[in-house]
């Protein structure tokens, strides 16, 4: 680890700064690094004047970052540790740089590498997927084998799950993603300045904030602009109001999903509540237009201060009231006890992020880690259950509302108002790299630019947490009941459109 | 005549309850819900629909929503709605129309089969397995009512001059019974804590998954199948339960079809306050009322 420069979340590093490592000690020092429990935040290809390098951001409780030029084949990480599994099939897929020897190398959205290299897994993309990809299979008499999806029955995105079951019992759950992929990053480093954070926020429609948050300040880093007091506290708000509606949105579904109607119905309305306290911030309900490079496009008037106030007051003790009736009731935690369980030992091993990693006993949280915007001066939360079960998750997420309310109502009673927003064209800083990262509501949202000599985008690379989380939601299906799929996916709640980009 | 208007009053009134339910989680979840008219809206579009067949099913799928609605239907022929005397009977009747019950079941599962989904499969998996064990109870049931009135048919059990019921000589050993029933229909007719009607996850289905691939008309017999099937369910514990023997029939009737009424409340209650159990404690939940009734038939020994 001592050869990785350690840096810091929305800090500018000159590119010649980065430590230029062989590979071979480049391989060495991110697994001597993950080995001390460090995980992977960003491991990405990039290529400069035609030659292909490797990025590698890792966190403990600092942030370093390594970068090498990549060999068109090299010696896999994931053999030797599964937090890199994802990254590098990504990095495969987007560069045609093979992994040698990775246990389970599939593509990951399904497309040609962005520099026409040989395909590395001999995929023909003319072809439709999943129709012939070769799943992996239990072989057995009693073991049958269940397709759901792309389509799925509700109003959701798609993406292809196959359980290898035996009876009710799942073996083996392999998730396709990859149906929804819009070439985000490529189209992120091509289009004018203006439009980004119009194609950031609509990564994962419900993260708006946190991908818009991830993006601005990295420009921001870029740019050399400081964002006033008042525009930061408008974000930090914005943030929570996020995770707020979201978790709401998200128990009421849980409630739902075993069948336990009242408590939906009243998170549904209570859900459009809080979306309504982001319009009442940012003139839209999800968030939209909200957050820009240089502060907030709305201020923050004394008149919305009370008015979120008041209805933050109002909901409050409603919200913990239908809580106390989801989990009080003994139905329905006798479904979310000891259902889809994901140990700590295999969180920590797959890097599980956000809520689903704390349920599982992960302390992590970029708020308190890495703190942005306001998150410095506000206490952290803490969680009393972390069992990694369904239970766990939506204590957690529970527990993670009243936390949010806390600090808004804290943040509101600070004396300050943002600046009026001015758009204007940043000139980015040539031959700079930034990493920021973010506690969206679902877990770590990461945004890294890499900027040429001429100061123009050379790579975007975007992370959603459930780049990382998906592989859980697998985890947690193993030995389960078939049955509980759907309440174990809820309780997960993961992008489809984050990940596929 | 009473018979026959007892019986076509049945029958129109079927769709109607169902949306009682409906109604009733509506209120508990602070909703308006739909209207209580909604099964019959619902019937006339589907009726109006055409039906779509997958290439890959036969015969078999097209007669699944028949012989389903068809068994259903004969329950109500052969039921005293009200202590009024059923169109049909004769003894032993109860077991023919269990097993009627039983082939609308097989038929619907091999319909289910036959669309060779992955879902399907599962769904027909449980729904048969479930309904086994749910056998076992309805059986000692009647098993229970044979040594009570010496009788085996529907009629002899509720319309003769000494009728089971909880204000009769047994009523006690009703208790029992009635509990157990409770629990066979919320089994039988696919409802919370055994299954869920309103979820739209295939996963989690038993009942409902089987019937993914019906549209139209053959969904619109599957639907009403299944409603008379609750109906029958309800009207037998609502004989059980109902404690007066009016002599006039329309107080009667009114009185039985206000006490069905209340049965259905209850389903839409039990909804609205619990969750589904978890696949693993289903059968669990439907053993027990195995042990209820099968303990009151314990008790009737010492009778004879």
């Amino acid at each position: 680890m001592d050869k990785l420069l350690p840096i810091r979340n929305n800090k500018r590093v000159n590119r010649a700064d980065i430590p230029d490592l062989p590979f071979d000690t480049f391989r060495r020092q991110l697994l001597a690094c993950a080995a001390k429990g460090g995980q992977v935040v960003q491991f990405f290809a990039y290529e400069d004047q035609n030659v292909c390098k490797l990025l590698a951001v890792m966190r403990t409780d600092k942030l370093y970052i390594g970068g090498c030029d990549a060999p068109d084949a090299f010696a896999s990480l994931t053999a030797e540790s599964e937090k890199f599994h994802m990254f590098e099939r990504e990095i495969g897929e987007q560069y045609g740089l093979k992994a040698e020897g990775h246990p389970w190398y599939k593509m990951v959205r399904y497309h040609a590498n962005y520099n026409g290299k040989k395909d590395v897994f001999d995929n023909d993309y003319s072809q439709e997927i999943p129709g012939n990809y070769p799943y992996f299979r239990v072989e057995g008499e009693t073991v049958h084998e269940v397709a759901v999806g792309p389509v799925h029955a509700g109003i959701i995105e798609p993406g292809h799950f196959r359980f290898q079951c035996c009876g009710e019992r799942v073996f083996h759950l392999e998730i396709h993603l990859g149906y929804q992929h819009r070439g985000v990053e490529k189209l992120l480093q091509s289009v004018p300045m203006k439009r980004m954070p119009i194609i950031a926020e609509t990564i994962a429609g419900d993260t708006t904030i946190g991908h818009g948050l991830c993006q601005a300040q990295a420009l921001e880093a870029l740019a050399g602009l400081e964002v006033d007091e008042g525009a930061r506290t408008v974000r930090t708000i914005a943030l929570e109001l996020e995770r707020i509606a979201n978790h709401i949105g998200d128990l009421g579904a849980l409630s739902l999903d075993v069948a336990f109607s009242p408590p939906a119905a009243y998170f549904g309305r209570i859900r459009g509540e809080y979306l309504n306290l982001t319009q009442i911030l940012g003139g839209n309900r999800f968030g939209r237009g909200l957050v820009r490079a240089g502060g907030v496009t709305h201020v923050m008037g004394d008149e919305q201060k009370q008015l979120l106030r008041d209805k933050l007051a109002e909901l409050t003790p409603e919200v913990e009231h239908i809580n106390e009736l989801i989990f009080s009731s003994p139905s329905v935690t006798g479904r979310f006890d000891n259902t889809g369980t994901v140990s700590r030992e295999n969180a920590e091993q797959i890097g599980l992020v956000g809520y689903a990693g704390r349920a599982s006993g992960l302390d992590y949280d970029a708020r308190v880690s890495f703190p942005t915007e306001c998150y410095g001066e506000l206490p952290a939360n803490s969680n009393e259950r972390t069992d990694g079960d369904v239970r766990s998750r939506a204590t957690v997420r529970r527990e993670e509302i009243m936390h949010s309310t806390r600090l808004i109502m804290r943040l509101l009673d600070k004396q300050v108002e943002a600046k009026d927003y001015t758009p204007q064209e940043l000139p980015l800083a040539p031959h700079s790299f930034v990493v920021s990262i973010n506690e969206g509501w679902r877990g770590e949202v990461s945004h890294c630019i890499l900027t040429d000599t001429d100061g123009k985008i050379l790579r975007y690379k975007v992370k959603d947490p459930s780049f990382h989380n998906w592989i859980g939601l697998a985890l947690s299906l193993r030995d389960e009941g078939i049955s509980d799929f759907p309440l174990c996916n809820k309780s997960f709640n993961l992008s489809y459109c984050g990940f596929d980009l | 005549m009473e018979s026959i208007f007892s019986f076509c009053f049945a029958i129109l009134i079927t769709p109607l309850l169902p949306a009682v339910i409906k109604k009733v989680k509506a209120c508990f979840a602070g909703q308006q819900g739909p209207p209580l008219l909604i099964n019959y809206y619902t019937m006339a579009k589907l009726f109006k629909k055409g039906s779509v067949y997958s290439t890959s099913t036969t015969f078999v799928f097209r007669m699944g929503p028949v012989v389903g609605c068809a068994t259903s239907l004969m329950m109500l022929l052969f039921f005293p709605m009200a202590g009024v005397a059923p169109l049909f009977s004769f003894h032993g009747d109860v077991l023919l129309l269990f097993y009627l019950m039983g082939l609308g079941r097989f038929f619907t599962i091999l319909a289910a089969l036959d669309t060779a989904s992955p879902f399907e499969g599962m769904g027909a998996a449980r729904e048969a397995f479930f309904s086994i064990l749910a056998e076992a109870t309805i059986f000692c049931i009647l098993v229970l009512f044979f040594r009570l009135t010496g009788s085996l048919s529907f009629a002899d059990f509720f319309s003769s001059s000494h009728p089971i019921g909880l204000a009769g000589e047994h009523g006690a050993l009703l208790i029992l019974v009635i509990v157990a029933l409770y629990m066979i229909m919320l089994t039988e007719n696919a409802r919370v804590p055994v299954d869920d009607p309103a979820t739209h996850l295939e996963l989690t289905m038993i009942h409902e998954v089987m019937i993914l691939d019906h549209s139209g008309p053959d969904l619109a017999l599957i639907e009403l199948g299944a409603w008379f099937k609750l109906l029958f369910y309800s009207a037998f514990l609502a004989m059980l339960l109902n404690p007066f023997q009016l002599q006039n029939t329309w107080l009667s009737g009114l009185l039985f079809y206000a006490v069905v009424t209340f049965i259905y409340i209850t389903i839409g209650t039990v909804e609205s306050i619990t969750a589904r159990y978890k696949m693993n404690l289903v059968p669990k939940f439907i053993l027990t009322p195995f042990v209820l009734v099968f303990f009151a038939a314990i008790l009737t020994m010492e009778l004879n």
